[in-house]
């Protein structure tokens, strides 16, 4: 059995082998490039991105099996376009149940329809429900095709001290302890992160006093795939109960309980059970799954980069559930870091490339905490007034428009444009639309040798440039004047496919590609390896392009 | 123009509500409603159409 299509059952009690590191059984003082702690999406997103540059890595993780629970759950469009890149995209989409639509209800009534999607065209759904376990799964699966990636189970970091030129972590395994060193490290250890205690740094924000239970319940239902959001429905009156579809006939139902709640008695199956059929009815016959009562605050990391120590994902920051921008942006950290961290190392591009890291991440991360606080702050007001003006604006809703949009229910993952970034080549021409520079490179259809195919997966992990032309001469001047950096993807784009020798020609066959790139004849596009646009220009200029690159790597 | 706009009419809706509800933040129920009342008579001010106004209090009697 592989293990993409191995069972939830298999992937829960998977174990996966310890083996004594070569550090115990001979002393040697070898220095790796990167040492990556934490194997969860974020640890294994970015141990796969590097291990695909051909940086040597090296994974810690303190445990040796994938997660307990759902957990993460939904994962947004701009991560399985990541997922894609680094291989197990397709996988994830497969197996998970994608969906586009909300629904918000108040009391017994339907308030409120959002299509996080609404237009036709692009490769991703808005969102693939997927339980964790599988997620990590296949990017474990993908991870063990790089002998470059060395993944080390049951090895817990108990210590860490760095210098200019890297850390030395102390690593606790079965077989005693070891030391090794490495010129950067990746902390993606989670929430209680124990690199960053170990470092004595501090993760700050806002604790939400209240409770949530997720029941994850198997049973066979007609719900359609859709994400139903109640606030205080009539089978958990004066609190919000959350509905979302998984694989395998499960449904996640989470239920707010309030901040008295005792957590230990909610988790037993005589207090749960009762809420499920609450909401079910009496006679709908289901399965408990897993159960799990949580709190959550919004905090972040002053900073993700400590000298040569670099946190990701929940150990930089943490966001409350309602927007599903933990896992997502975690994954979305990995994108951004891995292809500066790959050119610091190879020394195509100075180090302070990876100051930012920091910069972009930290501000993602800002954007991620306000959108998630508003939203907790809509669902479990925190005074008398807040809530009257709360219900005020459902009430309104089922009949006003403008109501609609301040319901808020958790205003879902997208990924961050970043538009004051230093890598941007501010416009000098005139443009309209979102893609502005800094922002992520929207998707498209189109054909490549005659085959239908999508923009994205033609794009990223090396430097590209898009250029528009319908011009057949046109096109062979761009293959001659790009042969001279050979480190940037030449992608050309016409309406009818042009015929190049060695560059790829992308054919815009509905017009959509053009149109969401606000392209006209010779305009060019500058794209970053994680697929955020760098620059663009109404021309196409071999200079500006070598300028935009030097500042997209901070040279 | 005499109608009430009902339809979407924020830039950012979540700034304003962030907004409204920070005004709140740290005062008495009772602080609050003298705030809530002059926020209206600010804003009624500014509609000055009576004809509007008197819509919008009926679309507010509603589902009571």
């Amino acid at each position: 059995m592989t293990l993409s299509t191995a069972t939830a059952a298999h992937y829960q009690n998977l174990k996966f082998d310890y083996v004594k590191p070569i550090e115990i059984t001979q002393s040697t003082a070898s220095t790796h490039p990167v040492i990556i702690v934490g194997a969860g999406p974020v640890g294994l997103s970015c141990a796969i991105d590097l291990a695909r540059q051909g940086v040597q890595v090296v994974l810690l993780d303190d445990d040796n099996c994938l997660s307990v629970g759902s957990r993460a759950l939904c994962f947004a469009k701009r991560t399985l376009e990541i997922f894609d890149r680094l291989g197990c995209g397709e996988q994830v989409v497969n197996k998970g149940i994608a969906w586009n639509v909300g629904k918000v209800f108040f009391k017994d009534d339907p308030v409120y329809t959002f299509n996080l999607l609404p237009e036709q065209g692009h490769q991703r759904p808005a969102f693939v429900n997927l339980q964790q376990y599988y997620v990590e799964g296949y990017l474990y699966e993908c991870a063990t095709q790089y002998p470059q990636l060395d993944l080390r189970w049951k090895s817990k970091v108990v210590a860490l001290e760095q210098n200019e030129s890297g850390a030395k972590l102390t690593v606790e395994t079965p077989d005693g302890s070891y030391t090794i060193s490495a010129q950067y490290v990746i902390a993606a250890d989670g929430s209680r992160s124990s690199v960053r205690n170990l470092m004595g740094l501090e993760s700050k924000g806002r604790v939400f006093r209240d409770r949530f239970l997720i029941a994850d319940v198997k049973m066979q239902a007609d719900f359609p795939t859709e994400r139903w959001f109640w606030f205080d429905p009539p089978f958990h009156p004066n609190q919000s109960v959350l509905l979302h579809r998984e694989p395998d006939d499960v449904w996640r139902i989470d239920f707010q309980l309030g901040w008295d709640a005792d957590p230990e008695i909610e988790k037993t199956p005589e207090k749960v059970i009762p809420r499920v059929q609450a909401l079910l009815g009496a006679d709908v016959k289901f399965t408990l799954e897993w159960v799990s009562v949580y709190t959550f605050a919004c905090m972040r990391m002053d900073k993700f980069q400590h000298g040569r120590v670099l946190f990701a994902g929940d150990a930089a920051h943490g966001v409350s559930p309602f927007g599903a921008r933990g896992a997502n942006s975690g994954v979305q950290d990995a994108d951004n870091l891995c292809w500066k961290l790959a050119m610091v190392l190879k020394g195509q591009a100075p180090q302070v490339l990876l100051s930012t890291y920091g910069d972009e991440r930290e501000f993602a991360a800002d954007e991620n905490i306000l959108n998630s606080t508003r939203a907790t702050d809509f669902i479990t007001p925190k005074s008398k007034i807040s809530q009257l003006f709360r219900d005020a604006v459902l009430d309104l809703s089922k009949h006003h428009p403008f109501a609609r949009r301040l319901v808020n229910s958790g205003r879902l993952s997208l990924p961050s444009t970043y538009s004051h970034s230093v890598l941007n080549t501010p416009d000098q021409d005139l443009f309209a639309g979102a893609m502005c520079p800094g922002a992520p490179l929207v998707d498209a259809p189109v054909r490549l040798q005659q085959k239908d195919t999508w923009l994205l997966p033609q794009c990223g992990e090396k430097f590209s440039v898009l250029v528009f032309t319908d011009e057949q001469s046109v096109g062979e001047e761009i293959e001659k004047d790009m042969q001279s950096m050979p480190d940037i993807e030449c992608l050309v784009i016409s309406k009818a496919a042009l015929k190049l020798k060695s560059t790829l020609c992308l054919q815009d066959h509905q017009g959509l590609l053009s149109a969401r790139l606000d392209a006209q004849a010779n305009t060019t596009y500058f794209i970053r390896p994680d697929q955020h646009v760098a620059a663009r220009w109404r021309s196409f200029d071999v200079s500006s392009i070598q300028q935009a690159w030097r500042t997209a790597t901070a040279q | 123009m005499s109608i009430l706009n009902k339809e979407p009419n924020f830039a950012n809706p979540d700034d304003f509500y962030e907004a409204l509800i920070d005004m709140h933040k740290d005062l008495s129920e009772e602080q609050s409603h003298k705030v809530n009342a002059r926020l209206i008579l600010l804003l009624a001010n500014h509609i000055g159409d009576l004809s509007i106004l008197r819509t919008a209090m009926s679309d507010a009697l509603v589902d009571l």
